[in-house]
């Protein structure tokens, strides 16, 4: 495997370690009602946005979950945006109205968190449709669980993508649960790769834990669907190290599973490596955390200080509002 | 008397249901091992085990019409939909199969299902997991559609929709799981036919159902300090519905505020109010009022997803708006 240079090798622990404290930093908040709604975390799983997202351009899509924290972060929507949101407040990414599971932002080519499950695919197709039509080398990244594999929305997407070779690059984040359901208690056919090849996506598993072949294996992908190739089909296995939701007692899986997938932890097992290239001292490693921590505060005094929408305006953006004639 | 919560209720129904019928089972995302999205089925599947708790893939489609499948092979399933907007991807097996086979098969085939959703705002769960999309099955022939908004019918409909030939839908609404209350030892079927008159009163009808109850009850008290006597209506069954007791309130009243979370173009309120025009419009004395969400999807800010919905205090100012503003 080829290893990420320097540079960007540091850049991707820093992202890593900002998505991780962002979300610490969530919970904490949602213990204090400061968050209300479902909030899901991206905990455990962060080696994937910040592996793959780096590679896109301002001109390509993304389609995101109501697991999207990380991945709206990494494509650069801010932290102080993203944390507003969370707060239900105006200057939220989306004005406060989605929340948690509902980050946009247009311009990032940011096209949703989506919360039902598999919902993002058709769209994601539709969005490869358009680039296509119109002659742009753009590629959509969409994102979705494991469990959407089940979905007939993903049957569906996969064959049309590859019926109409749009640029797509279907990345199923396998954290190996829908929900309380492991996945070989959902999946007759529990590799869901061998679902993409049956529709007519190439596919690949990566480590989803490692921020390199992460990386690695997204270049050459996104490569081949830029160049026209088609639509190709990712299954990133990683692992959710926290609960699904704040309302899940985690009944269906044991701890020594979650230590087990623990020891792997895409922060430290990345930093380890940093340091035995000598990348990384104890300092630069402060460093990080330190930017982060203050970035993460900038954002929740940013968020504390935004207004509330008054209830005045509780009926805006139902409908796009008319030019008068 | 025990006290229950409504989600004990409901659980306590579901075993009742499976103790009592070998063909009965339960099928839905998460009913097993996570032990249900609202924990209503915790500890089922270690009583009935993975044969009559079975957790099913994420597929509404695919489960919902293997349940239709099983009920015409003769098994009296009970489908498990985490929400009803998670039932839209469900909506072509219930609308064009459920409902129809009866009617096309000339009458041999009946389907004897209960499908479950939880549905209703109050918890900022936002656009996607918020609506309460009833009137959408109330308008199906060939579906009936139930809404038990007390402990009692939590405990009592589940058997009653089993037993009805022709597919059932329950909805329960989310913010009514953790009510608690006293039930009687040995509650059990109830009729599904009929709406109940959950409060007396002779000066206004405030006709609801569902999470919606809880917040007409407390209208109904505010009124009642203020000297106005209302009658509180609980549909209970969203379809068919029961003229009878709705048409009688409002003869003796002779007013009607109308309390429904659903939007209000096209709602369950519209469809009373047409049929209190139809059946009692010179017992009127002022014009039909209803008091819906607002017609915006439901955002997530706790302010604002209180003033899309309705609200004691709406409740309040319509029904004394029927009086003449008194
Ligand atoms: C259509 C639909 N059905 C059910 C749900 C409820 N639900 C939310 S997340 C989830 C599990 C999804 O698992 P997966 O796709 O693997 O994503 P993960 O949460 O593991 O990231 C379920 C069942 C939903 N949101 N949408
Ligand atoms: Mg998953």
């Amino acid at each position: 495997m080829t290893t990420l240079d320097r540079e960007p090798a540091l850049q991707r622990l820093h992202e890593m370690v900002r998505m991780r404290r962002f979300e610490e930093k969530t919970a904490e908040l949602y213990s204090d009602g400061k968050i209300r709604g479902f909030l899901h975390l991206y905990v455990g799983e962060e080696a994937i946005a910040a592996g793959l997202m780096p590679l896109l351009g301002a001109q390509d899509n993304v389609v995101s979950t109501y697991r999207e924290h990380g991945h709206a972060l990494a494509r650069g929507v801010t932290a102080r945006a993203v944390m507003a949101e969370m707060f239900g407040r105006v200057d939220g990414c989306s004005r406060g109205r989605g929340g948690s599971m509902h980050l946009f932002s247009t311009a990032h080519r940011f096209w949703g968190g989506n919360a039902i499950v598999a919902g993002g695919l058709p769209l994601a197709v539709g969005l490869a449709l358009a680039d296509a039509m119109r002659g742009r080398s753009a590629v959509t990244v969409c994102f979705f669980g494991d469990g959407a594999v089940a979905e007939g929305e993903f049957h569906e997407s996969l064959n049309l993508a590859a019926l109409w070779r749009l640029p797509v690059l279907f990345a199923c984040e396998n954290n190996q649960y829908a929900m309380g359901t492991a996945l070989e208690r959902y999946a007759a056919q529990p590799d869901p790769c061998r679902k993409a090849e049956a529709l007519g996506v190439p596919a690949r598993r990566v480590d989803g834990m490692d921020v390199e072949a992460v990386s690695q294996a997204s270049a050459e992908l996104i490569a081949a669907v830029r160049e026209g190739q088609g639509p190709r089909f990712v299954e990133f296995a990683t692992y959710r190290f926290r609960a699904h939701s704040m309302f899940d007692a985690q009944l269906y899986r044991s701890k020594d599973e979650v230590e087990r997938w623990r020891e792997r932890d895409p922060i430290a097992s990345f930093e380890a490596r940093l340091r035995q290239r000598g990348w990384i001292d104890d300092a630069a490693r402060a460093a990080i955390d330190a930017a982060v921590a203050s970035e993460v505060d900038d954002a929740v005094a940013f968020a504390d200080a935004s207004p509330w929408e008054p209830v005045e305006q509780l009926l805006r953006d139902v409908t796009t509002p008319r030019a008068a004639p | 008397m025990t006290t229950i919560t409504y989600r004990e209720a409901v659980r306590a129904a579901l075993v009742d249901a499976l103790q009592r019928d070998d063909r009965v089972f339960l099928v839905g995302e998460d009913v097993g091992r996570y032990g249900g999205t609202y924990a209503v089925s915790r500890g089922l599947l270690e009583q009935f085990g993975p044969e009559r708790i079975r957790d099913a893939p994420l597929s509404e489609s695919a489960f919902v019409g293997a349940g239709i499948g099983a009920a015409i092979g003769g098994m009296r399933p009970i489908v498990e939909i985490m929400s009803v907007n998670f039932s839209m991807l469900a909506l072509d097996q219930i609308v064009n199969t459920a409902a129809t086979l009866r009617h096309m098969s000339g009458g041999q085939v009946s389907v004897p299902l209960v499908i479950r959703m939880a549905t209703g705002a109050g918890a900022q769960l936002a656009a996607q997991h918020s609506h309460s999309l009833e009137v959408w099955y109330a308008h199906v022939p060939g579906l009936r559609v139930v809404a038990p908004a007390t402990l009692a019918d939590a405990r009592g409909m589940l058997w009653s929709a089993l037993q009805d030939p022709d597919p059932v839908i329950v909805f329960e609404h989310v913010a009514l799981y953790n009510d608690k209350g006293e039930l009687p030892e040995g509650a059990g079927a109830v009729d599904l036919d009929r709406a109940a008159v959950r409060r007396p009163g002779r000066d206004v009808t405030l006709i609801t159902y569902g999470g919606s109850l809880p917040k007409v009850l407390a209208a109904a008290q505010t009124l009642a300090e203020r000297g106005v006597e209302a009658e509180v209506v609980d549909l209970r069954s969203l379809r068919p519905l029961d003229d009878a007791t709705i048409t009688a309130s409002v003869r003796r009243t002779h007013r009607a505020v109308l309390v429904d979370e659903g939007w209000r173009s096209c709602s369950l309120a519209a469809e009373i109010s047409a049929r209190l025009m139809e059946q009692c419009l010179y017992d009127l004395e002022a014009p039909v009022a209803r008091v819906c969400s607002e017609e915006v999807p439901i955002p997530y800010p706790r302010h604002l997803e209180q003033a899309a919905l309705p609200q004691p205090e709406r409740i309040v100012a319509a029904a004394l708006a029927t009086m003449g503003g008194r």
